[in-house]
């Protein structure tokens, strides 16, 4: 009898030991979740060092990118970037607030609006090299004919019909957001408007809008981030010249070139230290402009769920 | 006084007419799109197309075998490093909410999730390719991995979050071990919740390009050495779509088919299964 006492006693003592260990591991299993933050920041300043050394903050406004003559300036890309990011974001803005309003508000239960909505997250899953490869197929040839009738050298490729498809490709980010968010809004608000004779149109401007305006604008912020950090599409839609037009309708028809695409396009090229590391320092400024944007995003949205 | 009312309330119907029409328009380029990758892509998959590798320039012919498996390996590696990291670090999330090191943590998955997916390639490009010497379907995997995790880690913690408190306390009271309580009571009933993640995760990293770019690199040969480069799906249509031979751009075609098919598989699938067991991601 006691033997057996003495078993249960050491079962116990092992059961005990293991429960420390895997808390352990639970603690160290968070811990490498800093680590690769950490290490992704650190490997990215440290290999852009070169760069930020012999370039200095200039590298930001130079115009000419020339790695023949060793000229290294991020001027087109940031412009490309920002240009073919916030088309995008105005393009997608309607949609997705209709989107959002109309799930949130008009036909939130239901099939149609369950199909509508799984469809519409459906479009945020199609890996956007099926998006490039379809807009190089489909979209360009249209672009070209319709910039040769406007009047803009017809290439075809460029900023923007890479707007276009990073257009349809970020919808779903600000729109899932503020399907939700309308959802939301506590009926006694919309009721009081109801009650005062306002119509759906004046309850929706004046009670859900204002009333979700914080997380509307979150959901935006969100998509921002997603096309500011697009590669692939873009990569292929984009034309990849590392030279800038000089009026902005040569800019805005004309190919030209992102952050992220250069990126993709060079780096296997990139044959001398300061190249590369031009290249990583683009990738730095890009990590950080997502992150930080990001991170607002998803502080507006935790603080307007909380309340 | 009517006519006032009369013009608020055209406006009301405008206005939704409007938000109806743009809300349905929006599923128009996905529609284009999927039909118009299936009218390409479906006449290309035969049999040779599945099990032959890419034929040379200049001779007809020819598959995608080594980026199906390609592809298959690469995720298969990268789920076996970011799901066993991503339940429980999702766990210790769920579990310790209130901690210094959880909300670092958390914060850290929040900006991996943000963080652009060819910046990660780069990354580790130094971390892994550069010491090993060779692009490598490892290096792959590995960036792959982390673009999993916080998917995996988020859809753990919100499901395990979801469960009772008394599930918890009732194994607690009965004298079983914390980690069994973990691992037999609290996982097996957020299963589904955590599955659903993983499958999503995959769905989204098996049409990632963008970090393999500098890591698997790509393989016009059958390979299954992890570490040696390796052909995966996207990367196959990302170089086939820009070439100039038409025998490879009808490779690509179904290539975009087979991965267009896989993605949306299973993604509605994960639908089904969340709608199924009621869980909210």
């Amino acid at each position: 009898m006691a033997t057996m006492k003495n078993k249960r006693l050491d079962l116990s003592y092992s059961q005990m030991k293991w429960e420390t260990i895997f808390k352990r591991i639970l603690i160290v299993m968070s811990v490498i979740l800093l680590f690769i933050v950490a290490g992704i920041l650190v490997t990215l300043i440290m290999k852009s060092m070169p760069s930020i050394k012999s370039l200095g903050i200039g590298f930001l406004w130079s115009k000419s990118w020339d790695p023949v003559n060793n000229l290294y300036g991020a001027y087109p890309f940031l412009l490309g970037t920002l240009l073919s990011s916030f088309t995008a974001l105005i393009i997608s803005i309607p949609f997705s607030y209709a989107v959002a309003i109309y799930l949130g508000e008009y036909n939130p239960k239901g099939w149609l609006s369950n199909l509508l909505k799984n469809t519409i997250d459906l479009i945020a899953a199609v890996p956007s090299v099926i998006y490039g490869f379809w807009g190089l197929a489909v979209l360009v040839p249209i672009i070209r004919t319709f910039e040769s009738k406007i009047g803009v050298a017809p290439y075809g490729v460029g900023v923007f019909v890479s707007s276009l498809v990073l257009a349809v490709m970020i919808i779903p980010y600000g729109a899932s957001l503020g399907i939700s968010l309308i959802r939301m809004v506590p009926s006694p608000l919309k009721e009081g408007a109801y009650a005062l004779g306002a119509t759906r149109f004046e309850v929706i401007r004046s009670v859900i809008l204002p009333y979700t305006r914080s997380g509307l604008f979150a959901g935006i912020l969100l998509s921002l981030g997603r096309a500011l950090g697009e590669t692939m599409a873009v990569a292929m839609l984009i034309g990849n010249t590392t030279t800038i037009g000089n009026t902005f309708k040569e800019i805005f028809f004309g190919p030209g070139n992102t952050m992220a695409s250069v990126i993709a396009l060079q780096f296997t090229e990139a044959d001398h230290t300061v190249y590369l590391s031009a290249l990583i320092e683009l990738g730095l400024v890009l990590f950080f402009v997502t992150v930080i944007i990001n991170l607002i995003g998803k502080r507006i949205i935790s603080r307007f769920t909380n309340k | 006084m009517d006519a006032r009312i009369k013009i608020r309330n055209t406006k009301s119907i405008l206005f939704k007419s409007v938000i109806v029409f743009l809300a349905f328009v929006i599923t128009l380029p996905l529609i284009v799109v999927l039909l118009y990758i299936i009218k390409m892509g479906v006449t290309q998959v035969n049999w040779t197309f599945l099990t032959k590798i890419p034929a040379p320039v200049g001779e007809t012919g020819g598959g995608i075998s080594n980026a199906l498996l390609g592809s298959l390996i690469i995720v298969v590696v990268a789920s076996v490093i970011a799901v066993p990291i991503g339940i429980l670090a999702g766990i210790y999330l769920s579990e310790n909410s209130r901690t210094r090191l959880a909300y670092y943590s958390g914060l850290c998955v929040d900006i991996l999730q943000g963080v652009p997916s060819i910046v990660v390639g780069m990354v580790i490009y130094f971390w892994v390719v550069k010491p090993l010497g060779t692009f490598s379907a490892l290096s792959g995997s590995v960036a792959l991995a982390i673009m999993m995790l916080p998917i995996v880690i988020r859809s753990t913690e919100q499901t395990l979050l979801l469960l009772p408190d008394t599930l918890k306390e009732a194994a607690l009271s009965l004298g079983v071990p914390y980690h069994r309580v973990i691992l037999k009571v609290i996982v097996p009933c957020g299963f589904a919740g955590i599955l659903s993640g993983i499958m999503l995760s995959i769905a989204r990293i098996i049409g990632e390009t963008a970090p393999l770019l500098f890591t698997a690199f790509g393989n016009p040969y059958l390979s299954t050495s992890l570490t040696k480069p390796m052909e995966t799906l996207p990367h196959l249509i990302f170089n086939y779509a820009t070439s100039p031979y038409e025998d490879w751009v009808n490779l690509a075609w179904g290539a975009s088919f087979i991965l267009l098919m896989f993605v949306l598989f299973l993604n509605i699938t994960t639908k089904l299964l969340t709608r199924k067991w009621n869980i909210q991601l």
